[in-house]
């Protein structure tokens, strides 16, 4: 690169350019459709003087990049080496409630490369106060309603779903291909039902499931435990829900949260609870 | 006998299942999984898994809510 050049990114990709150029030129040149010029995280009129390392996004208002460009775009902002391995990742969901929708939404937005869902319920009004649905997905199952959903945030993950019930019958043919599952059941019998399931059928596999979030006690009270090395639980271990301390969305997207870091972390080779 | 029930000692007469345990320590058997010396044991061998002096054993509760 001559003194006459300098280096940015447009759209996350790395360009070499003339140094001096107006962003305008390089709209031009590159994007002559866009109107809405970002950067450096900021919108820009175009007579803006391009600087070395400058980063720019160029963006067609209303309509939906193609997908390479919408993955490299989205991926961007992960630790290098990061969306390489969350990409081959299969993960399953047992249960889209509060705590499966917004698990599933955090993977998606991840770029887990795929992602099955069971669940056997619709979504209902009562449901909205912390379950991942819109007001006009009311009646839909949860496993469609929240499918459309993660299409629409990352339609490169590859989302599969199942409308019906998780049982001690069918675990091990639903979840045979996925590499960690994930309980995010709302009654306790069904989650130590699962839990108990998981572990008869499955050898290798890891569970990561919750209890105890109901309610408004503090955030903090929320850890990630190590149960043994293929079994971690995220909760408070002592909130249930229950007449005078119903589910609410901010602690309910806290183990939520819990749940899908613990994933994460899983598939980057780490130990979700390390922090004790 | 002594055992360590989720890290904490516990004097139980000898011969005690985990089903006779959970009722003990008053935990539902259906809302829980439980480790014995490290192993997930399945509800349906509570009755037939017998504790030893000294052996560990966790309980694992779960709570309604998700």
């Amino acid at each position: 690169m001559s003194r006459q050049q300098i280096q940015i990114y447009l759209n996350e990709r790395s360009l070499t350019i003339a140094a001096g150029m107006p962003l305008r030129d390089l709209q031009q040149q590159q994007c002559p459709e866009a109107d809405l010029l970002i950067v450096n995280g900021y919108p820009c009129s175009d007579d803006h003087i391009l600087a070395h390392q400058d980063r720019i996004v160029m963006i067609c208002r209303g309509i939906a990049p193609q997908p390479q460009e919408l993955e490299a775009l989205m991926m961007a902002r992960h630790t290098p080496g990061v969306h390489a391995k969350v990409k081959m990742a299969r993960v399953g969901i047992a249960g889209a409630g509060g705590l499966g929708s917004a698990i599933a939404i955090a993977l998606a937005r991840t770029g887990i490369g795929f992602i099955r869902i069971a669940d056997f319920d619709v979504v209902e009004p009562s449901n909205l106060n912390r379950q991942q649905y819109f007001i006009d997905q009311i009646g839909l199952p949860k496993v469609h309603a929240l499918r459309d959903n993660l299409q629409r945030i990352n339609p490169l993950v590859t989302v599969d779903s199942y409308y019906g019930k998780v049982t001690t019958n069918n675990l091990k043919e639903l979840f045979a291909d996925i590499d960690i599952l994930v309980e995010a059941f709302d009654r306790a019998d069904q989650k130590a039902m699962l839990a108990n399931t998981f572990f008869r059928t499955f050898s290798e596999k890891y569970l990561v499931a919750a209890s105890g979030m109901a309610g408004y006690e503090p955030g903090n009270t929320i850890r990630t435990r190590k149960i043994n090395d293929r079994f971690y639980l995220c909760g408070d271990n002592l909130t249930a829900a229950g007449p005078g301390c119903g589910l609410m969305a901010p602690r309910v997207g806290i183990a939520a949260h819990h749940q899908a870091n613990a994933v994460l972390r899983l598939i980057l080779g780490e130990d979700p609870a390390t922090q004790g | 006998m002594r055992i360590i029930v989720n890290g904490n000692e516990k004097q139980v007469k000898d011969h005690t299942s985990i089903a006779t345990l959970l009722e003990l320590v008053g935990v539902n058997p259906e809302q829980v999984v439980a480790e014995h010396k490290g192993t997930i044991v399945s509800p349906q061998h509570y009755h037939g898994t017998f504790l030893n002096d000294g052996d560990t054993i966790e309980l694992i509760q779960f709570v309604g809510g998700g």
